[in-house]
C-alpha cells in the first residue's frame, strides 16, 4: 500500500511538482497545518509579508518579472479579504497568480464561524476561476488544475480555498497526468488565411501603425524578439500601451513612445491618422482610446489577442487573429519571408510620407517640461534616474498616479519583464510589495520602485519584509506632498478645489527608513540629485529615497476626457506659443 | 452633456437592443449558477428569465437557458465571456423571433371562485395546453405552457375569473427538426 499523505503535505507535493520556489504568505488559524508542513520542504521558501495585500502584489511582481506564476498563501476570513485587491489587480492586468487560502473546517462552513467568510463567493468576480475543496480526493487534482488555469490562455489569478479539516485529512498522492479539458480555452484559433489577409493589408497601407500591449510581455520573451523582427522587417512605426513597455526597445527610432491619455503627441496623432492599425496583445482600454466614436476614424483595424472576448468588445475591428501573439507574429514573419515580401523596401516610397508626418509631430517634443535650477522637477528626477541606471539591467515598479506616468514617459525600457505597474486596476500601494517580489525573483538585480509619497504609505509596512530578507529594493519617492494625479484633475476639472488631496502630516521618510532598519536619503536641490541617486544605487540594502519635487507640476501631454487622440493638451512650453488657450482648457 | 466633468468618457452610443435566448451547457457543480449569473450582474447585462436544471446526470451536465436583451455587441460579449468560464462547455444563442427554435414557458394558475368562473378560466386557457392539476369545489390549479407574452396576457385576463396566485418558469428552448446545437 502506498503512503498516505495529509492534505497539507499534498499542497506541498503539488507545489513541488509545479516547481514552485517561493510562496508569499501570512499564517493564521485556518492554514496552520500547511504552515506546520513548511519545514519539511526545503525547495520551497516562504516569504513572510506584513499584510496579505502585500503578499498578493509581491507575487504579482514575482510573476511579471519572471514569467512564472506567483503563489500566495493566506488564512481564512481577513486573510482572504485582504488579498482581494491584489487578486483584482492581477485579474485586470492578466498576471498568473495561484492563491491558496485556508477555510474553517467543512462542518463549520455557513455557521459564521470565527474568521469565516465566503471566500469563493467574494473572489469569484476577481479570479479566472476558484475552487472550494470539500473532499480530500479532489485536492491534488484541483491544485494542478489551478496552475493550469492561471497560466494558460490569457493568464490570471485563481484561488483554491482549503478547509482546515481537509488539510488534516489523509489520502494517497499520485501525480495526476490527465487534467480536465479546458474547453479549448488555450488554443490558437487563427488561420494562415487570416495572416495572408493581414499581409495584404500591410502591403496596401500608406499610414500603418503597430500598437502593442501587455499580451506581448505575457507571451514570453520570444514574443518580444519576433515583434522586434516584425517591426524591423516592415519599417512600420510602433507605439505601446503602459503594460507593453519594454516589448520593443524604448530608445529605438521606430518607437513612438507610449500612447493614450498621457502618451506622446506623435503616438496619439499617428493612431488617429493611420490607415492601418495593428493591435498586438492590447485591449483598447479606455485610457488608450479616448473618445470611442472618433477613435482612429479612417483606419482598417486588426486585433491580435489570445482572448476571444477582447475582440470587438470596445472597438469593432476588420480582422481578428485569435491566439498566442508569439505564434501569430511568428506566422506573419515566416509568411513575409517565404513569400519574399520585403515591405521595408516595397513600401518605403509609400510610407516615407507617413514618417515625415510623424517626424513633424515628434518635433513638438511633447514630453518636454520646463526644468528648474531651484526645485527638482519630477520629470527631471526620472530622467536622471534613467540615465544613471540604464547601463544596469534595472527592474522598475511603480505605484499609481503622476509619478507612474512620468516613469512611463521618461524611463526607457529595452527588455520585457523589466516594468511592473498596476495599469488596469490602478492600485496605489502596488509598487513597494511588487518590488519585494521582483527582488526575490532577481536577487542580484537593481530593483527600483518609482513611487509617490501618498501611494507608498498604503503598503509601507512591507519595508519590514524587505529588511527581513535582505532585499535591497530602492524606494524612489517623488514627494510632491499631494496625491498628484488627484490634484491635477482637481485643477483641470474642479476649479482648483483641492479637496483632501494634500498629503498632510507626512512622516519624516529618513527617520522612517531608519526605523525599519534601512537607509534613508533625501534630495531637495537639483544640484545634489545625481550624487544622491548614485548613493542610493550603490548602497547594498533597502533604501527609501525622499526626492522632494515641485508640488505644482502637472503631467503632460494629456488627452482630456471625452476627446479624441488628435486633441491633446501639451505642456507649459507649448502654451506660451498660444497653441492651447484658456478656452481649450475649459473644454476638458 | 457638453462639458463632462469626469475622468471617464460620456456614453454616446444608442443602439437597438434585441431579445436573445442564450443556452449554456455547464458542469453541474457548486457555484456554477452563481458564476453565470454573477457574470451578468457584474458586467451589467440584463436577465429577463432564467431556467436551469441538470439534463445529464451521468456526465453531470446542466443546461441553463437565459432570456436577455442587448445590442449585438453586448450579446456577442455575453457569449464570449460565458465561454471563458471554466465549467462552461458550450453556448448557443437564438433571437426570440427565430422560427426554427421552440421557446416555451410554463405557468401555474390558482383560480378561486364559483364553478362558472372556474369554467371560464379553464376555457380561456384551453389553447395553451391547459392541464388541471388540482380541483376542489372552490378552486382549480391550471397548468399552461405557452410563449412568454401569452402567459403575460393570461395573467391579466384571468384576474376577472378569480386568479389568486401565479407561478411561472423561465423560458426553455429547443431547435425544430433533427438539428441539434453545437
Amino acid at each position: 500500500m502506498s503512503k498516505l499523505y495529509s492534505g497539507a503535505e499534498i499542497v506541498f507535493k503539488c507545489l513541488e511538482d509545479q516547481k514552485v520556489e517561493f510562496i508569499f504568505g501570512y499564517p493564521g488559524g485556518a492554514v496552520l497545518p500547511i504552515y506546520d508542513e513548511l519545514k519539511n520542504h526545503s525547495s520551497i521558501k516562504h516569504i513572510l509579508v506584513r499584510h496579505e495585500q502585500g503578499a498578493g502584489h509581491a507575487a504579482e511582481g514575482y510573476a511579471r518579472s519572471s514569467g512564472k506564476p506567483g503563489v500566495v498563501l493566506v488564512t481564512s476570513g481577513p486573510g482572504a479579504t485582504n488579498v482581494v485587491t491584489a487578486l483584482t489587480d492581477a485579474y485586470m492586468d492578466s498576471v498568473p497568480l495561484v492563491c491558496i487560502s485556508g477555510q474553517v473546517p467543512t462542518h463549520l462552513i455557513g455557521t459564521d464561524a470565527f474568521q469565516e467568510c465566503d471566500t469563493t463567493g467574494i473572489t469569484r468576480p476577481c479570479t479566472k476561476h476558484n475552487w472550494l475543496v470539500k473532499d480530500i480526493k479532489d485536492l491534488s487534482k484541483t491544485l494542478h488544475e489551478a496552475f493550469k488555469v492561471a497560466t494558460t490562455g490569457r493568464p490570471g489569478p485563481v484561488l483554491v480555498d482549503i478547509p482546515k479539516d481537509i488539510q488534516f485529512a489523509k489520502i494517497k498522492y499520485s501525480k495526476p497526468t490527465i487534467l480536465k479539458k479546458l474547453n479549448g480555452k488555450s488554443l490558437n484559433y487563427f488561420s494562415q488565411k487570416e495572416i495572408d489577409e493581414l499581409i495584404n493589408l500591410m502591403n496596401k497601407s500608406k499610414k500603418p501603425i503597430i500598437y502593442s500591449g501587455g499580451g506581448v510581455i505575457n507571451s514570453g520573451p520570444e514574443a518580444s524578439e519576433v515583434l522586434r523582427e516584425l517591426v524591423q522587417m516592415t519599417g512600420f512605426p510602433i507605439t505601446s500601451t503602459l503594460q507593453g513597455l519594454g516589448a520593443y526597445p524604448g530608445d529605438d527610432n521606430q518607437f513612438l513612445g507610449m500612447l493614450g491619455m498621457h502618451g506622446t503627441y506623435e503616438a496619439n496623432n499617428a493612431m488617429h491618422d493611420c490607415d492601418l492599425l495593428i493591435n498586438i496583445g492590447a485591449r483598447f482600454d479606455d485610457r488608450i482610446t479616448g473618445k470611442i466614436d472618433e477613435f482612429s476614424p479612417n483606419s482598417k483595424k486588426v486585433h491580435i489577442d489570445i482572448d476571444p472576448s477582447s475582440i470587438n468588445k470596445i472597438i469593432k475591428v476588420d480582422l481578428a487573429l485569435v491566439g498566442d501573439v508569439k505564434d501569430i507574429i511568428k506566422g506573419i514573419n515566416k509568411t513575409l519571408k517565404s513569400k519574399n515580401i520585403d515591405l521595408k523596401k516595397s513600401n518605403k516610397q509609400k510610407i516615407s510620407k507617413w514618417w515625415e508626418q510623424i517626424q513633424k509631430w515628434r518635433a513638438k517634443n511633447s514630453l518636454d517640461f520646463r526644468n528648474s535650477e531651484e526645485t527638482i522637477k519630477p520629470q527631471h528626477a526620472v530622467q536622471r534616474l534613467y540615465e544613471l541606471t540604464k547601463d544596469k539591467d534595472t527592474f522598475i515598479t511603480t505605484e499609481v498616479g503622476q509619478h507612474q506616468m512620468w516613469a512611463a514617459q521618461h524611463y526607457k525600457f529595452n527588455k520585457p519583464n523589466r516594468w511592473m505597474t498596476s495599469g488596469g486596476l490602478g492600485t496605489m500601494g502596488y509598487g513597494l510589495p511588487a518590488a519585494v517580489g521582483v527582488q526575490i525573483a532577481h536577487p542580484k538585480k537593481l530593483v527600483i520602485d518609482i513611487a509617490g509619497e501618498a501611494s507608498v504609505l498604503m503598503t509601507m509596512q512591507e519595508m519590514s519584509t524587505a529588511v527581513q530578507y535582505n532585499l535591497p529594493i530602492k524606494i524612489f519617492i517623488l514627494n510632491n506632498q499631494y496625491m498628484g494625479m488627484v490634484r491635477q484633475w482637481q485643477e483641470l476639472l474642479h476649479e482648483k478645489n483641492y479637496s483632501e488631496s494634500y498629503s498632510e502630516a507626512l512622516p519624516d521618510f529618513i527617520k522612517l527608513a531608519e526605523a525599519y532598519g534601512c537607509k534613508g536619503i533625501m534630495a531637495e536641490k537639483p544640484s545634489e540629485l545625481d550624487s544622491k541617486i548614485e548613493e542610493m544605487v550603490n548602497f547594498d540594502g533597502p533604501v527609501i529615497f525622499d526626492c522632494r519635487v515641485d508640488p505644482n507640476e502637472n503631467c503632460f501631454p494629456m488627452i482630456p476626457s471625452g476627446k479624441p487622440h488628435n486633441q491633446m493638451i501639451l505642456g507649459p512650453n507649448e502654451k506660451d506659443d498660444n497653441k492651447i488657450t484658456g478656452k481649450g482648457k475649459a473644454l476638458v | 452633456m457638453k462639458n463632462p466633468k469626469s475622468a471617464y468618457s460620456v456614453s454616446t452610443k444608442k443602439e437597438k437592443s434585441d431579445t436573445h435566448i442564450i443556452v449554456v451547457w455547464v458542469d453541474n457543480e457548486a457555484g456554477v449558477l452563481a458564476r453565470v449569473v454573477g457574470l451578468f450582474s457584474g458586467r451589467g447585462y440584463n436577465i429577463e428569465s432564467l431556467a436551469v436544471a441538470e439534463i445529464d446526470s451521468k456526465r453531470n451536465i446542466s443546461r441553463i437557458t437565459i432570456v436577455t436583451t442587448g445590442t449585438l455587441q453586448v450579446i456577442d460579449q455575453i457569449k464570449l465571456q460565458l465561454k471563458k468560464l471554466v465549467p462552461v462547455h458550450k453556448v448557443a444563442d437564438f433571437k426570440r423571433e427565430d422560427k426554427s427554435v421552440i421557446f416555451k414557458e410554463m405557468a401555474l394558475f390558482k383560480i378561486v371562485g364559483n364553478t362558472s368562473k372556474i369554467k371560464k378560466a379553464i376555457n380561456a386557457c384551453k389553447k395553451y395546453n391547459a392541464i388541471i392539476l388540482d380541483k376542489t369545489k372552490k378552486s382549480n390549479v391550471i397548468q399552461i405552457t405557452a410563449f412568454r407574452r401569452d402567459i403575460d396576457k393570461m395573467t391579466k385576463n384571468l384576474k376577472k375569473f378569480g386568479l389568486v396566485s401565479v407561478s411561472r418558469t423561465g423560458a426553455v428552448a429547443m431547435t425544430r427538426g433533427d438539428k441539434i446545437f453545437n
